[in-house]
C-alpha cells in the first residue's frame, strides 16, 4: 500500500510541479484517472499508447526487459559482468525466438510497476508474484514458477503437519512477512516467535529456541539444503501463488505472444530445463516439480 | 582477506565493474555540481533581492527541494513526465536534473546566507569611500562571501557525491548497486561478502571525497 502511495503522490506532484495541464479543466479527470491507474492516458491522448507491440520490437530489434540484477539465484550479474539467473534463461530464449537483442534493465522490487506503466521496459522478469492487486495494474502472463509457504524443522524432529503443533510448541516466523499472516490467520493457537531480521530468525532457529521456522518455501528449502541437519517437513502451504511475466496493461500483442511462447516452449520440458541450469545448486533436484510450472499449468 | 570476502572483488570483472559504477557515480555528481554552483550563485544573490515576490518565489522552490525527499524528485522526472506528458528522458540525464533543481537551490540558500552574513558597517563603509554600487559588491561583498561559502558548498559537494546511490532506483547501475550485485552473486559461496566489498566502496567513496575536501582546505589557507 506504500507503494500505491507513492505512486500517487508522484503522479500527483508530476502534474502540480511540472504542471501545464493540470491548471485547466483536467485537474478533476487526473484525480479520477489516478484511481485507476491510466494517469497517462488522461492526461494526453497522444501518449495512451506507451507500450510496443511485437511487431514493434521486432522492427526495432532490441527488447528492454526489467529482471533483478541482485537477486540471485532468479537474476542476478555474475562476475564477467553478465545477466544470469532463472527469470534471465527464460528471457534469453524470448530473445532468441523473437529474433531481437536484449537490453537488461536492472529493476528494484519497488519500481517494477512503473516501468511497465510508463512503457520504459516491454516485459518484467523479475520473480514478480502474481496477485490481485498488481493485476490491475499490469497484465500477467501465464506463471513460469510457483511459490508458496514452507516449514522447515531439525531433521530429528521433523514437523509434517502444521495440526502436529502442541499446544506449547512455538514457530519462528520472521515479522512482516506472508507467513506471519498466513500462520495468524489460519492457525490462531499456534504461538509465534517473531523476529524482525532474517539473521536474528536463522540464529534463534539454530539455536534450538523453537520447534519449526516457516518462511517463503524458496527460502527453507535453500536453508536446509545449505544447513545439515535440518529438513522441509512442509515444502508447501497456504496459498500457492505463482510467478509470472508481466507486460504493461492493454498489450495484447506482446501478451498474447508470451502465453504461446510460454506454451510452446513448454512442451520442450525448457523450465526444467531452466532450472536444472540455474537453480539446482541451490534448491537440489527434490523440489524441481514443486517449483517449475511447465507449459503455464499449475499442477 | 578470505574471511571478510574482499576475495570475490577478484573473480572475474568483478573489480573492473565497480570501478565502471564508481565512474558513472561520480560522472552524474560531478555534472549536476558543476551546473548547480553555477546556477546556485545566481539564485542566491537573487534570494537577497528587494523584490518581495522574487524572493517569495525563490522561497517556495527552496521549501519545495527541502521537503521533497530526492527519491521522490527522481520518480517525478524519470517516471512521471513519461506518465503525464509522454516525454522519455533517459535515466542519466533525469538524475542530472533531480541534482541540479537539488544542488541549486540548497548551493542558492548557502550564498543567501553568506551575503547576508557580511555586516551592514561594511556596505556602509565602502559607499563612505566613495565606491559605487558595482564596486561594492564585487570588490568588498563577494570576496569575502565566497570564502565563507566554501566550507558550505563543499559538504553540499560530498553530501551529493554520496546521495547519487539513490540513482539505482530508476535503473542506473552504479556503485553501490555493483558492490550488492557482488554480494548477492556471491551469497553461497561467500556469504560474508558483504563486510568486505562495502569496506572497499566505503574507500572508493572516500577516495573521491577526500581530495576535494583537501583541496577546499587548501584554498582556504591561501585566503586567510
Amino acid at each position: 500500500m506504500k507503494k500505491n502511495l507513492l505512486t500517487k503522490v508522484v503522479t500527483v506532484l508530476s502534474a502540480a510541479t511540472l504542471g501545464a495541464v493540470a491548471l485547466t479543466g483536467c485537474g478533476s479527470s487526473n484525480a479520477t484517472a489516478i484511481a485507476d491507474g491510466q494517469t497517462a492516458k488522461a492526461a494526453s491522448p497522444d501518449s495512451s499508447v506507451v507500450y510496443r507491440t511485437v511487431d514493434e520490437i521486432k522492427d526495432s530489434g532490441t527488447i528492454n526487459i526489467g529482471v533483478f540484477s541482485d537477486k540471485s539465484p532468479f537474476g542476478y550479474v555474475d562476475e564477467n559482468g553478465n545477466y544470469a539467473g532463472y527469470d534471465v534463461y527464460f528471457a534469453e530464449r524470448i530473445g532468441q525466438d523473437l529474433g531481437v537483442k536484449i537490453n537488461y534493465v536492472s529493476t528494484e522490487a519497488a519500481n517494477r510497476i512503473e516501468y511497465l506503466q510508463t512503457g520504459k521496459v516491454d516485459i518484467i522478469l523479475a520473480n514478480f508474484t502474481v496477485t490481485e492487486e498488481r493485476a490491475q495494474e499490469v497484465d500477467f502472463a501465464l506463471p513460469y514458477m510457483n511459490v508458496a509457504l514452507g516449514v522447515v524443522s531439525p531433521s530429528d524432529a521433523v514437523l509434517s503437519s502444521l495440526d502436529d503443533v502442541k499446544a506449547e510448541d512455538e514457530i519462528i516466523v520472521i515479522s512482516g512477512t506472508t507467513a506471519e499472516t498466513y500462520l495468524e490467520k489460519n492457525y490462531p493457537d499456534i504461538k509465534l516467535q517473531k523476529y524482525d531480521a532474517y539473521a536474528e530468525a536463522k540464529t534463534a532457529f539454530e539455536n534450538g529456541n523453537a520447534i519449526a521456522w516457516a518462511n517463503d518455501n524458496t527460502e527453507v528449502i535453500a536453508f536446509a539444503i545449505e544447513n545439515e541437519g535440518f529438513t522441509v517437513g512442509i515444502p508447501s502451504l497456504g496459498d500457492a501463488d505463482t510467478i509470472a511475466p508481466a507486460v504493461t496493461k492493454g498489450n495484447e500483442s506482446l501478451l498474447t505472444w508470451l502465453n504461446e511462447e510460454i506454451e510452446a516452449i513448454g512442451a520442450e520440458n525448457f523450465f526444467h530445463a531452466d532450472y536444472e541450469a540455474t537453480l539446482l545448486d541451490t534448491y537440489g533436484a527434490d523440489y524441481e516439480n514443486t517449483l517449475v510450472v511447465e507449459g503455464g499449468k499449475v499442477q | 582477506m578470505q574471511g571478510l570476502g574482499i576475495d570475490v572483488l577478484f573473480k572475474g570483472t568483478n573489480m573492473l565493474r565497480l570501478l565502471k559504477g564508481l565512474w558513472v557515480s561520480v560522472e552524474i555528481s560531478l555534472i549536476s555540481v558543476v551546473i548547480s554552483i553555477v546556477l546556485g550563485l545566481i539564485v542566491g544573490v537573487l534570494m537577497t533581492s528587494k523584490n518581495g515576490a522574487l524572493r517569495l518565489l525563490f522561497r517556495s522552490y527552496l521549501e519545495v527541494v527541502r521537503i521533497m525527499p530526492q527519491m521522490v524528485l527522481l520518480f517525478i522526472v524519470y517516471f512521471g513526465t513519461t506518465r503525464v506528458f509522454g516525454i522519455n528522458i533517459s535515466a542519466e540525464l533525469s538524475a542530472i536534473i533531480v541534482f541540479v533543481f537539488w544542488g541549486t537551490a540548497e548551493m542558492g540558500d548557502l550564498v543567501r546566507g553568506s551575503i547576508k552574513s557580511i555586516p551592514r558597517i561594511q556596505y556602509d563603509s565602502a559607499y563612505a569611500l566613495g565606491m559605487n554600487k558595482f564596486q561594492v559588491h564585487f570588490y568588498i561583498v563577494f570576496p569575502q562571501t565566497i570564502r565563507r561559502l566554501l566550507p558550505l558548498s563543499i559538504n553540499l559537494v560530498t553530501r551529493m557525491i554520496k546521495t547519487t546511490s539513490l540513482v539505482m532506483m530508476i535503473g542506473i547501475v552504479e556503485v553501490l548497486k555493483v558492490a550488492q550485485q557482488i554480494i548477492e552473486a556471491n551469497r553461497k559461496a561467500s556469504p560474508n561478502a558483504a563486510f568486505g566489498v562495502f569496506a572497499v566502496v566505503f574507500l572508493l567513496y572516500f577516495i573521491v571525497c577526500w581530495p576535494i575536501s583537501r583541496f577546499a582546505v587548501k584554498l582556504e589557507k591561501r585566503w586567510v
